[in-house]
Protein backbone atom coordinates (compact mmCIF):
# COMPACT_ATOMS: atom_id res chain seq x y z
CA UNK A 1 0.00 0.00 0.00
CA UNK A 2 1.77 3.52 -0.94
CA UNK A 3 1.88 5.66 1.89
CA UNK A 4 0.02 8.82 2.21
CA UNK A 5 2.43 11.34 1.97
CA UNK A 6 5.98 10.28 1.28
CA UNK A 7 9.13 13.30 1.16
CA UNK A 8 12.79 12.08 -0.12
CA UNK A 9 15.48 14.73 0.52
CA UNK A 10 13.04 17.46 0.02
CA UNK A 11 15.05 20.58 -0.09
CA UNK A 12 13.69 24.26 -1.11
CA UNK A 13 15.35 27.20 -1.48
CA UNK A 14 14.53 30.43 -1.79
CA UNK A 15 16.68 33.59 -3.10
CA UNK A 16 18.14 34.28 0.16
CA UNK A 17 16.25 31.30 2.90
CA UNK A 18 17.14 27.72 2.56
CA UNK A 19 13.58 26.91 3.99
CA UNK A 20 13.72 23.10 3.57
CA UNK A 21 17.05 21.27 4.25
CA UNK A 22 16.56 17.73 3.16
CA UNK A 23 12.96 16.45 4.53
CA UNK A 24 12.34 12.95 4.64
CA UNK A 25 9.08 12.22 5.77
CA UNK A 26 6.33 8.85 5.35
CA UNK A 27 2.73 9.44 6.41
CA UNK A 28 1.02 6.08 6.60
CA UNK A 29 -2.49 6.01 5.37
CA UNK A 30 -5.45 6.39 7.70
CA UNK A 31 -2.76 8.61 10.24
CA UNK A 32 -3.74 11.88 12.09
CA UNK A 33 -0.39 13.44 11.84
CA UNK A 34 0.88 16.56 13.23
CA UNK A 35 3.49 19.14 11.40
CA UNK A 36 4.76 21.07 14.04
CA UNK A 37 7.24 23.86 14.17
CA UNK A 38 8.37 27.36 15.07
CA UNK A 39 7.41 30.59 12.75
CA UNK A 40 9.11 30.17 9.43
CA UNK A 41 10.31 26.39 10.16
CA UNK A 42 9.08 25.34 6.80
CA UNK A 43 5.87 23.90 7.12
CA UNK A 44 3.95 25.75 5.14
CA UNK A 45 6.57 25.32 2.39
CA UNK A 46 6.37 21.63 3.06
CA UNK A 47 2.43 21.70 2.39
CA UNK A 48 2.70 23.77 -0.83
CA UNK A 49 5.10 21.39 -2.23
CA UNK A 50 2.33 18.58 -1.83
CA UNK A 51 0.05 20.59 -3.78
CA UNK A 52 2.35 21.78 -6.52
CA UNK A 53 1.99 25.47 -5.38
CA UNK A 54 6.33 25.57 -4.54
CA UNK A 55 8.70 23.57 -6.43
CA UNK A 56 11.15 21.78 -4.39
CA UNK A 57 14.57 22.71 -4.91
CA UNK A 58 15.89 19.30 -4.96
CA UNK A 59 14.23 15.59 -3.84
CA UNK A 60 11.02 14.32 -4.40
CA UNK A 61 7.63 14.23 -2.98
CA UNK A 62 4.65 11.26 -3.24
CA UNK A 63 0.74 11.98 -2.29
CA UNK A 64 -0.72 8.00 -2.79
CA UNK A 65 2.10 6.83 -4.78
CA UNK A 66 1.56 9.56 -7.39
CA UNK A 67 4.64 12.16 -7.83
CA UNK A 68 3.51 15.71 -7.17
CA UNK A 69 5.58 17.10 -10.21
CA UNK A 70 5.66 14.17 -13.06
CA UNK A 71 1.69 12.89 -12.48
CA UNK A 72 0.57 15.80 -10.71
CA UNK A 73 -3.19 15.58 -11.63
CA UNK A 74 -3.32 12.24 -9.96
CA UNK A 75 -1.76 13.89 -7.22
CA UNK A 76 -3.79 16.77 -7.29
CA UNK A 77 -6.87 14.83 -7.15
CA UNK A 78 -6.27 12.98 -4.02
CA UNK A 79 -5.37 15.70 -1.90
CA UNK A 80 -7.26 18.10 -0.34
CA UNK A 81 -5.21 21.60 1.58
CA UNK A 82 -6.32 24.60 3.34
CA UNK A 83 -4.50 27.19 2.68
CA UNK A 84 -2.69 28.98 6.22
CA UNK A 85 -3.54 32.51 3.96
CA UNK A 86 -6.96 33.54 4.41
CA UNK A 87 -8.01 34.02 1.03
CA UNK A 88 -11.46 33.77 -1.03
CA UNK A 89 -12.99 35.02 -4.29
CA UNK A 90 -14.96 38.48 -4.15
CA UNK A 91 -17.46 37.26 -7.05
CA UNK A 92 -18.96 34.47 -5.66
CA UNK A 93 -21.75 33.09 -2.79
CA UNK A 94 -20.46 30.66 -0.82
CA UNK A 95 -22.50 27.78 -2.39
CA UNK A 96 -21.24 29.10 -5.87
CA UNK A 97 -17.26 29.10 -4.72
CA UNK A 98 -18.11 25.33 -3.57
CA UNK A 99 -19.70 24.70 -6.76
CA UNK A 100 -17.20 26.14 -8.96
CA UNK A 101 -14.34 24.17 -6.56
CA UNK A 102 -16.27 20.75 -7.34
CA UNK A 103 -16.48 21.97 -11.16
CA UNK A 104 -12.21 22.10 -11.14
CA UNK A 105 -12.23 18.23 -9.70
CA UNK A 106 -14.34 17.17 -12.52
CA UNK A 107 -17.66 16.63 -10.15
CA UNK A 108 -20.78 17.68 -11.36
CA UNK A 109 -23.38 16.89 -9.21
CA UNK A 110 -22.12 17.63 -6.01
CA UNK A 111 -24.62 19.64 -4.05
CA UNK A 112 -25.42 16.71 -1.36
CA UNK A 113 -21.82 16.72 -0.18
CA UNK A 114 -21.96 20.55 -0.10
CA UNK A 115 -25.23 20.30 1.97
CA UNK A 116 -23.44 17.93 4.47
CA UNK A 117 -19.80 19.80 4.40
CA UNK A 118 -22.10 23.21 4.87
CA UNK A 119 -23.94 21.81 7.69
CA UNK A 120 -20.42 20.19 9.75
CA UNK A 121 -18.66 23.67 9.47
CA UNK A 122 -21.82 25.83 10.86
CA UNK A 123 -22.28 27.42 7.33
CA UNK A 124 -26.18 26.53 5.95
CA UNK A 125 -27.03 29.85 6.94
CA UNK A 126 -24.66 31.49 5.17
CA UNK A 127 -25.02 29.59 1.86
CA UNK A 128 -26.33 32.33 -0.22
CA UNK A 129 -24.05 35.10 0.97
CA UNK A 130 -21.03 36.61 -0.82
CA UNK A 131 -18.24 35.95 0.18
CA UNK A 132 -16.90 39.34 1.29
CA UNK A 133 -19.44 39.85 3.54
CA UNK A 134 -18.05 36.37 5.53
CA UNK A 135 -16.18 37.24 9.02
CA UNK A 136 -13.22 36.15 9.02
CA UNK A 137 -13.52 32.54 10.86
CA UNK A 138 -16.64 31.95 8.31
CA UNK A 139 -14.54 32.50 5.27
CA UNK A 140 -11.70 29.83 7.06
CA UNK A 141 -14.36 27.37 7.42
CA UNK A 142 -14.96 27.97 3.79
CA UNK A 143 -11.85 26.95 2.96
CA UNK A 144 -12.09 24.44 4.94
CA UNK A 145 -14.95 23.21 2.66
CA UNK A 146 -13.25 23.70 -0.24
CA UNK A 147 -10.16 21.38 0.54
CA UNK A 148 -13.30 18.82 0.95
CA UNK A 149 -15.33 19.25 -1.84
CA UNK A 150 -13.78 16.17 -4.47
CA UNK A 151 -13.50 14.17 -1.04
CA UNK A 152 -9.71 13.80 -0.89
CA UNK A 153 -8.24 10.63 0.76
CA UNK A 154 -5.54 13.05 2.37
CA UNK A 155 -6.53 16.16 4.39
CA UNK A 156 -3.80 18.68 4.89
CA UNK A 157 -4.59 21.40 7.29
CA UNK A 158 -2.45 24.28 7.69
CA UNK A 159 -3.33 26.22 10.84
CA UNK A 160 -6.97 25.69 10.42
CA UNK A 161 -8.32 26.86 13.75
CA UNK A 162 -6.29 30.20 14.03
CA UNK A 163 -9.17 32.91 14.60
CA UNK A 164 -11.60 30.11 14.56
CA UNK A 165 -14.19 30.50 17.55
CA UNK A 166 -14.03 27.62 20.48
CA UNK A 167 -17.64 26.24 19.30
CA UNK A 168 -16.42 25.34 15.48
CA UNK A 169 -13.11 24.49 16.73
CA UNK A 170 -15.11 21.55 18.67
CA UNK A 171 -17.23 20.73 15.62
CA UNK A 172 -14.28 21.27 12.80
CA UNK A 173 -12.40 18.67 14.85
CA UNK A 174 -15.22 16.27 15.31
CA UNK A 175 -15.81 16.31 11.37
CA UNK A 176 -12.18 15.99 10.64
CA UNK A 177 -11.93 12.85 12.82
CA UNK A 178 -14.80 11.57 11.52
CA UNK A 179 -13.31 11.57 8.40
CA UNK A 180 -9.97 10.36 9.48
CA UNK A 181 -12.01 7.42 11.13
CA UNK A 182 -13.60 6.96 7.82
CA UNK A 183 -10.07 6.50 6.29
CA UNK A 184 -8.63 9.68 5.07
CA UNK A 185 -5.35 10.59 6.28
CA UNK A 186 -5.27 13.93 7.77
CA UNK A 187 -1.61 15.91 8.62
CA UNK A 188 -2.14 19.15 10.26
CA UNK A 189 0.00 21.98 10.83
CA UNK A 190 -1.10 24.16 14.06
CA UNK A 191 0.27 26.26 16.76
CA UNK A 192 -2.09 25.16 20.31
CA UNK A 193 -0.20 22.11 20.66
CA UNK A 194 -2.79 20.64 22.99
CA UNK A 195 -4.96 19.96 19.68
CA UNK A 196 -1.91 18.42 18.03
CA UNK A 197 -1.32 16.29 21.40
CA UNK A 198 -5.25 15.14 21.54
CA UNK A 199 -5.55 14.98 18.20
CA UNK A 200 -2.84 13.60 16.63
CA UNK A 201 -1.10 9.58 16.42
CA UNK A 202 2.29 10.94 15.57
CA UNK A 203 4.13 14.08 15.31
CA UNK A 204 7.03 15.06 13.34
CA UNK A 205 8.53 18.99 14.80
CA UNK A 206 10.56 21.03 12.25
CA UNK A 207 13.06 23.68 12.83
CA UNK A 208 14.71 25.41 10.47
CA UNK A 209 14.01 23.18 7.55
CA UNK A 210 15.21 19.85 9.31
CA UNK A 211 12.66 17.05 10.92
CA UNK A 212 14.11 17.42 14.86
CA UNK A 213 11.60 14.88 16.43
CA UNK A 214 9.40 11.99 15.05
CA UNK A 215 7.70 9.88 16.75
CA UNK A 216 3.98 8.87 18.39
CA UNK A 217 2.46 11.26 20.22
CA UNK A 218 2.97 8.92 23.34
CA UNK A 219 6.28 8.35 23.06
CA UNK A 220 7.55 12.13 22.61
CA UNK A 221 5.43 12.51 25.87
CA UNK A 222 8.12 9.95 27.76
CA UNK A 223 5.20 8.44 29.51
CA UNK A 224 5.77 8.58 33.45
CA UNK A 225 9.11 9.99 33.58
CA UNK A 226 7.94 13.57 32.98
CA UNK A 227 5.23 13.61 35.77
CA UNK A 228 5.59 16.22 38.60
CA UNK A 229 4.42 17.20 41.90
CA UNK A 230 4.17 20.88 41.94
CA UNK A 231 3.36 21.86 45.69
CA UNK A 232 2.94 25.37 47.74
CA UNK A 233 4.12 24.64 51.14
CA UNK A 234 4.32 26.81 54.59
CA UNK A 235 7.06 27.49 55.94
CA UNK A 236 8.33 27.87 52.36
CA UNK A 237 11.50 25.16 52.47
CA UNK A 238 11.99 21.68 51.45
CA UNK A 239 13.41 19.05 53.91
CA UNK A 240 16.14 17.54 53.11
CA UNK A 241 15.11 14.19 52.32
CA UNK A 242 13.27 15.54 49.18
CA UNK A 243 15.93 17.95 48.04
CA UNK A 244 17.34 15.31 45.41
CA UNK A 245 13.90 15.59 43.50
CA UNK A 246 13.81 19.22 42.99
CA UNK A 247 13.15 19.86 39.54
CA UNK A 248 12.70 23.83 39.87
CA UNK A 249 11.40 26.29 42.69
CA UNK A 250 10.39 30.20 42.96
CA UNK A 251 9.13 31.61 46.19
CA UNK A 252 6.89 29.12 48.26
CA UNK A 253 6.53 26.37 45.02
CA UNK A 254 8.13 23.76 44.85
CA UNK A 255 8.18 21.45 41.37
CA UNK A 256 9.68 17.98 42.62
CA UNK A 257 9.84 14.83 40.14
CA UNK A 258 7.06 12.30 40.89
CA UNK A 259 8.09 9.12 38.66
CA UNK A 260 5.71 6.88 40.85
CA UNK A 261 2.51 7.69 42.53
CA UNK A 262 3.26 5.19 45.37
CA UNK A 263 5.72 7.36 46.14
CA UNK A 264 3.59 10.54 47.24
CA UNK A 265 2.73 8.85 50.34
CA UNK A 266 6.17 8.92 51.53
CA UNK A 267 6.92 12.35 50.32
CA UNK A 268 3.72 14.19 51.71
CA UNK A 269 4.90 11.70 55.28
CA UNK A 270 8.54 13.71 54.83
CA UNK A 271 6.50 17.13 55.23
CA UNK A 272 4.18 16.17 57.71
CA UNK A 273 7.26 15.12 59.80
CA UNK A 274 9.44 18.70 59.61
CA UNK A 275 5.72 20.25 60.00
CA UNK A 276 5.07 21.52 56.77
CA UNK A 277 2.27 22.25 55.51
CA UNK A 278 0.77 22.08 52.09
CA UNK A 279 -1.20 24.97 50.56
CA UNK A 280 -1.35 23.89 47.40
CA UNK A 281 -0.88 20.13 45.29
CA UNK A 282 -1.01 19.59 41.66
CA UNK A 283 0.50 16.93 40.05
CA UNK A 284 1.16 17.76 36.59
CA UNK A 285 2.57 15.55 33.35
CA UNK A 286 4.33 17.29 30.48
CA UNK A 287 2.47 17.88 27.58
CA UNK A 288 3.67 18.78 24.07
CA UNK A 289 4.07 22.08 24.82
CA UNK A 290 6.80 20.66 26.98
CA UNK A 291 8.60 18.35 24.72
CA UNK A 292 7.99 21.02 22.04
CA UNK A 293 10.06 23.75 23.77
CA UNK A 294 12.54 21.22 25.11
CA UNK A 295 13.32 19.94 21.07
CA UNK A 296 13.57 23.31 20.07
CA UNK A 297 15.73 24.43 22.66
CA UNK A 298 18.27 21.71 21.84
CA UNK A 299 21.06 23.24 19.72
CA UNK B 1 -12.52 18.27 -19.57
CA UNK B 2 -15.21 19.63 -16.62
CA UNK B 3 -12.46 21.15 -15.32
CA UNK B 4 -11.86 23.54 -18.14
CA UNK B 5 -15.38 24.61 -18.87
CA UNK B 6 -16.03 25.24 -15.07
CA UNK B 7 -13.17 27.32 -15.19
CA UNK B 8 -13.92 29.14 -18.60
CA UNK B 9 -17.53 29.37 -16.59
CA UNK B 10 -15.47 30.91 -13.58
CA UNK B 11 -13.78 33.38 -15.80
CA UNK B 12 -17.03 34.61 -17.63
CA UNK B 13 -19.13 35.26 -14.79
CA UNK B 14 -15.98 37.02 -13.15
CA UNK B 15 -16.65 39.72 -15.68
CA UNK B 16 -20.05 39.34 -16.69
CA UNK B 17 -21.32 40.16 -12.72
CA UNK B 18 -19.43 43.78 -13.20
CA UNK B 19 -20.69 44.00 -16.98
CA UNK B 20 -21.55 48.07 -16.11
CA UNK B 21 -17.42 48.55 -15.46
CA UNK B 22 -16.24 45.31 -17.81
CA UNK B 23 -18.68 45.87 -21.11
CA UNK B 24 -20.71 48.72 -20.70
CA UNK B 25 -17.88 51.30 -19.95
CA UNK B 26 -15.92 50.24 -22.73
CA UNK B 27 -18.77 51.07 -25.47
CA UNK B 28 -19.66 54.36 -23.97
CA UNK B 29 -15.72 54.79 -24.36
CA UNK B 30 -15.62 54.32 -28.04
CA UNK B 31 -19.01 55.77 -28.35
CA UNK B 32 -16.94 59.03 -27.30
CA UNK B 33 -14.33 58.58 -30.23
CA UNK B 34 -16.77 57.99 -32.60
CA UNK B 35 -18.94 60.99 -32.08
CA UNK B 36 -15.82 63.48 -31.18
CA UNK B 37 -13.64 62.10 -34.34
CA UNK B 38 -16.26 61.99 -36.89
CA UNK B 39 -17.89 65.00 -35.78
CA UNK B 40 -14.38 67.05 -36.12
CA UNK B 41 -13.65 64.86 -39.16
CA UNK B 42 -16.29 63.71 -41.41
CA UNK B 43 -16.24 66.68 -43.89
CA UNK B 44 -12.76 66.75 -44.30
CA UNK B 45 -11.47 62.63 -44.87
CA UNK B 46 -12.59 60.61 -46.97
CA UNK B 47 -10.02 57.09 -47.10
CA UNK B 48 -11.84 55.05 -49.79
CA UNK B 49 -13.80 56.19 -52.45
CA UNK B 50 -17.81 56.31 -51.26
CA UNK B 51 -16.72 55.56 -47.88
CA UNK B 52 -17.67 57.90 -44.88
CA UNK B 53 -14.73 58.99 -42.72
CA UNK B 54 -17.67 57.95 -39.89
CA UNK B 55 -18.10 54.48 -41.48
CA UNK B 56 -14.37 53.97 -41.77
CA UNK B 57 -13.94 54.84 -38.39
CA UNK B 58 -15.91 51.98 -36.51
CA UNK B 59 -14.74 49.04 -37.73
CA UNK B 60 -11.15 50.52 -36.22
CA UNK B 61 -12.88 51.25 -33.26
CA UNK B 62 -14.44 48.03 -32.99
CA UNK B 63 -11.49 46.24 -33.34
CA UNK B 64 -9.27 48.57 -30.77
CA UNK B 65 -12.14 47.38 -27.96
CA UNK B 66 -11.93 44.03 -29.04
CA UNK B 67 -8.25 44.49 -28.32
CA UNK B 68 -8.10 46.54 -25.08
CA UNK B 69 -10.66 44.75 -23.57
CA UNK B 70 -9.08 41.38 -24.30
CA UNK B 71 -6.00 42.28 -23.23
CA UNK B 72 -7.92 43.41 -19.83
CA UNK B 73 -9.71 40.66 -19.21
CA UNK B 74 -6.69 38.15 -18.39
CA UNK B 75 -4.77 40.35 -17.51
CA UNK B 76 -6.96 41.77 -14.60
CA UNK B 77 -8.45 38.40 -13.61
CA UNK B 78 -4.53 36.78 -13.44
CA UNK B 79 -3.36 39.70 -11.42
CA UNK B 80 -6.15 40.19 -8.93
CA UNK B 81 -6.33 36.24 -8.38
CA UNK B 82 -2.55 36.70 -7.46
CA UNK B 83 -2.69 39.42 -5.79
CA UNK B 84 -5.55 38.31 -3.07
CA UNK B 85 -4.14 34.80 -3.29
CA UNK B 86 -7.41 33.47 -4.33
CA UNK B 87 -5.20 32.02 -7.46
CA UNK B 88 -4.31 29.03 -5.27
CA UNK B 89 -8.13 28.10 -6.00
CA UNK B 90 -7.14 26.75 -9.30
CA UNK B 91 -3.48 26.06 -9.00
CA UNK B 92 -4.43 23.38 -6.90
CA UNK B 93 -7.30 21.00 -9.03
CA UNK B 94 -5.88 18.84 -10.98
CA UNK B 95 -6.37 21.25 -14.06
CA UNK B 96 -4.01 20.73 -17.20
CA UNK B 97 -1.93 23.67 -18.23
CA UNK B 98 -3.73 23.51 -21.51
CA UNK B 99 -7.05 23.94 -19.99
CA UNK B 100 -5.91 26.45 -17.88
CA UNK B 101 -4.86 28.59 -20.66
CA UNK B 102 -7.83 27.52 -23.21
CA UNK B 103 -10.35 28.94 -20.24
CA UNK B 104 -8.31 32.41 -19.57
CA UNK B 105 -7.81 32.18 -23.75
CA UNK B 106 -11.29 32.18 -24.57
CA UNK B 107 -12.82 34.25 -21.30
CA UNK B 108 -10.48 37.06 -22.53
CA UNK B 109 -11.98 36.26 -26.23
CA UNK B 110 -15.19 36.65 -25.26
CA UNK B 111 -15.22 39.44 -23.55
CA UNK B 112 -13.36 41.38 -26.11
CA UNK B 113 -15.91 40.05 -28.54
CA UNK B 114 -18.95 41.45 -26.88
CA UNK B 115 -17.32 44.34 -26.39
CA UNK B 116 -16.75 44.66 -29.99
CA UNK B 117 -19.94 43.68 -30.85
CA UNK B 118 -21.53 46.06 -28.54
CA UNK B 119 -19.97 49.09 -30.31
CA UNK B 120 -20.54 47.89 -33.60
CA UNK B 121 -24.34 47.21 -32.51
CA UNK B 122 -24.68 51.00 -30.76
CA UNK B 123 -22.65 52.60 -33.95
CA UNK B 124 -25.18 51.40 -36.73
CA UNK B 125 -27.16 53.63 -35.00
CA UNK B 126 -25.15 56.97 -36.49
CA UNK B 127 -23.85 55.48 -39.48
CA UNK B 128 -24.49 52.14 -42.08
CA UNK B 129 -22.04 49.93 -41.87
CA UNK B 130 -21.51 47.23 -45.22
CA UNK B 131 -20.40 44.08 -44.26
CA UNK B 132 -18.68 42.81 -47.79
CA UNK B 133 -16.61 39.78 -46.43
CA UNK B 134 -18.10 38.50 -43.14
CA UNK B 135 -15.25 35.81 -43.29
CA UNK B 136 -12.62 37.78 -43.59
CA UNK B 137 -13.89 40.15 -40.35
CA UNK B 138 -14.43 37.42 -38.11
CA UNK B 139 -11.26 35.66 -38.94
CA UNK B 140 -9.40 38.75 -38.13
CA UNK B 141 -11.90 39.45 -34.98
CA UNK B 142 -10.62 35.92 -33.15
CA UNK B 143 -7.24 35.89 -34.25
CA UNK B 144 -6.56 39.27 -33.02
CA UNK B 145 -8.66 39.05 -30.05
CA UNK B 146 -6.54 35.50 -29.74
CA UNK B 147 -3.26 37.69 -29.55
CA UNK B 148 -3.85 40.39 -27.01
CA UNK B 149 -5.74 37.68 -24.86
CA UNK B 150 -2.28 35.74 -24.82
CA UNK B 151 -0.26 38.98 -24.08
CA UNK B 152 -2.49 39.88 -21.28
CA UNK B 153 -2.33 36.19 -19.77
CA UNK B 154 1.15 36.78 -19.93
CA UNK B 155 1.52 39.98 -18.59
CA UNK B 156 -1.03 39.15 -16.11
CA UNK B 157 1.28 36.04 -15.00
CA UNK B 158 4.67 37.92 -15.34
CA UNK B 159 3.27 41.23 -13.07
CA UNK B 160 2.87 41.70 -9.49
CA UNK B 161 1.32 44.68 -9.44
CA UNK B 162 -1.23 46.41 -11.08
CA UNK B 163 1.27 49.02 -11.75
CA UNK B 164 3.54 46.93 -13.75
CA UNK B 165 0.17 46.01 -15.83
CA UNK B 166 -0.42 49.97 -16.95
CA UNK B 167 2.73 50.24 -17.36
CA UNK B 168 1.93 47.39 -20.38
CA UNK B 169 -1.35 49.07 -20.86
CA UNK B 170 0.08 53.12 -21.81
CA UNK B 171 3.84 51.91 -23.22
CA UNK B 172 2.72 48.91 -25.15
CA UNK B 173 -1.08 48.26 -25.83
CA UNK B 174 -2.34 52.32 -26.42
CA UNK B 175 0.55 53.33 -28.48
CA UNK B 176 0.38 50.14 -30.81
CA UNK B 177 -3.53 50.61 -31.08
CA UNK B 178 -3.23 54.13 -31.60
CA UNK B 179 -0.50 53.92 -34.54
CA UNK B 180 -2.15 51.11 -36.51
CA UNK B 181 -4.57 52.95 -38.36
CA UNK B 182 -7.74 52.96 -36.09
CA UNK B 183 -8.28 56.76 -36.83
CA UNK B 184 -6.85 57.13 -40.39
CA UNK B 185 -5.34 55.02 -43.57
CA UNK B 186 -1.59 54.13 -43.31
CA UNK B 187 -1.64 55.56 -46.91
CA UNK B 188 -1.89 59.24 -45.92
CA UNK B 189 1.54 58.76 -43.52
CA UNK B 190 4.60 59.90 -44.88
CA UNK B 191 6.87 56.74 -46.08
CA UNK B 192 9.04 56.49 -43.02
CA UNK B 193 6.05 56.05 -40.72
CA UNK B 194 4.40 53.69 -43.37
CA UNK B 195 7.57 51.58 -43.09
CA UNK B 196 7.16 51.24 -39.59
CA UNK B 197 3.53 50.89 -39.57
CA UNK B 198 4.19 47.44 -41.50
CA UNK B 199 5.97 46.38 -38.31
CA UNK B 200 2.94 46.78 -36.04
CA UNK B 201 1.03 43.71 -35.74
CA UNK B 202 -2.24 45.85 -34.51
CA UNK B 203 -2.23 47.36 -38.52
CA UNK B 204 -2.77 43.72 -39.98
CA UNK B 205 -5.63 43.16 -37.47
CA UNK B 206 -7.32 46.72 -38.37
CA UNK B 207 -7.18 46.83 -41.68
CA UNK B 208 -7.71 43.06 -42.39
CA UNK B 209 -10.97 43.29 -40.23
CA UNK B 210 -11.51 46.49 -42.34
CA UNK B 211 -11.35 44.70 -45.31
CA UNK B 212 -14.31 42.22 -43.96
CA UNK B 213 -16.61 45.67 -43.91
CA UNK B 214 -16.00 47.17 -47.16
CA UNK B 215 -13.47 45.16 -49.38
CA UNK B 216 -10.58 47.64 -49.48
CA UNK B 217 -7.90 47.69 -47.17
CA UNK B 218 -4.25 49.21 -47.25
CA UNK B 219 -2.60 45.45 -47.60
CA UNK B 220 -3.83 42.18 -49.09
CA UNK B 221 -6.14 40.36 -46.32
CA UNK B 222 -4.14 37.21 -47.37
CA UNK B 223 -1.16 39.16 -46.02
CA UNK B 224 -3.10 39.99 -43.03
CA UNK B 225 -3.91 36.53 -42.33
CA UNK B 226 -0.43 35.34 -42.89
CA UNK B 227 1.34 37.88 -40.27
CA UNK B 228 -1.71 36.59 -37.35
CA UNK B 229 -1.69 32.84 -37.91
CA UNK B 230 2.07 32.72 -36.76
CA UNK B 231 1.62 35.62 -34.32
CA UNK B 232 -0.99 33.33 -32.52
CA UNK B 233 0.43 29.95 -32.48
CA UNK B 234 4.21 31.68 -31.02
CA UNK B 235 2.49 33.19 -28.29
CA UNK B 236 0.26 30.47 -27.81
CA UNK B 237 2.73 28.22 -27.27
CA UNK B 238 5.04 31.00 -25.41
CA UNK B 239 1.93 30.85 -22.77
CA UNK B 240 1.77 27.33 -22.20
CA UNK B 241 5.66 27.09 -22.05
CA UNK B 242 5.01 29.48 -19.24
CA UNK B 243 2.12 28.07 -17.43
CA UNK B 244 4.65 24.93 -17.39
CA UNK B 245 7.48 26.00 -16.22
CA UNK B 246 5.56 27.77 -13.28
CA UNK B 247 6.83 30.81 -14.10
CA UNK B 248 5.84 33.18 -11.18
CA UNK B 249 2.69 31.09 -10.67
CA UNK B 250 4.29 27.63 -8.54
CA UNK B 251 7.29 29.25 -6.78
N1 LIG C 1 7.80 32.99 -1.26
C1 LIG C 1 8.85 33.05 -0.42
N2 LIG C 1 9.95 33.74 -0.77
C2 LIG C 1 11.02 33.80 0.05
N3 LIG C 1 11.08 33.19 1.24
C3 LIG C 1 10.02 32.48 1.65
C4 LIG C 1 8.84 32.37 0.83
N4 LIG C 1 7.94 31.61 1.48
C5 LIG C 1 8.53 31.26 2.65
N5 LIG C 1 9.77 31.78 2.75
C6 LIG C 1 10.71 31.58 3.87
O1 LIG C 1 10.86 30.21 4.07
C7 LIG C 1 10.93 29.93 5.45
C8 LIG C 1 9.86 28.90 5.80
O2 LIG C 1 8.59 29.50 5.67
P1 LIG C 1 7.23 28.71 5.90
O3 LIG C 1 6.12 29.59 5.47
O4 LIG C 1 7.33 27.39 5.26
O5 LIG C 1 7.23 28.56 7.48
P2 LIG C 1 6.09 27.95 8.42
O6 LIG C 1 6.72 26.84 9.17
O7 LIG C 1 4.86 27.65 7.67
O8 LIG C 1 5.85 29.17 9.41
P3 LIG C 1 4.48 29.67 10.12
O9 LIG C 1 4.32 28.87 11.35
O10 LIG C 1 4.80 31.10 10.44
O11 LIG C 1 3.37 29.52 9.16
C9 LIG C 1 10.78 31.24 6.17
O12 LIG C 1 12.07 31.67 6.53
C10 LIG C 1 10.18 32.14 5.16
O13 LIG C 1 10.60 33.45 5.36
MG1 LIG D 1 2.99 28.32 7.70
Amino acid sequence: MAAAIRARGLEKRYRTVHALRGVDLEVEQGEFFALLGPNGAGKTTFISILAGLVRATAGRAEVMGHDVVTDYREARRRLGVVPQELVFDPFFTVRETLRIQSGYYGLRRNDAWIDELLHHLGLTGKADTNMRRLSGGMKRRVLVAQALVHRPPVIVLDEPTAGVDVELRQSLWAFIRQLNREGHTILLTTHYLEEAETLCERVAMLKDGHIVALDRTEHLLGADSERRLELRLSPARLPEALKGRLIDCDDDRFCLALPDYGELEAMLAALRLEGIQVEELNVTQADLEDVFLRVMRQP
Amino acid sequence: MLGFVTLLQKELLRFWKVMLQTVAAPILTALLYLLIFSHVLEEHVQVYPGVSYTAFLMPGLIMMSVLQNAFANASSSLIQSKITGNIVFVLLPPLSYGEFFLAYLLASMARGLMVGLGVGLVGLVFTDLPLAHPVWMLAFALTASAVFSCIGILAGIWADKFDHLAGIQNFLIVPLTFLSGVFYSIHSLPTFWQTISHWNPVFYMIDGFRHGFFGQSDVSPWLGLAVMLPLVLILSALTLLLLRSGYKLRH
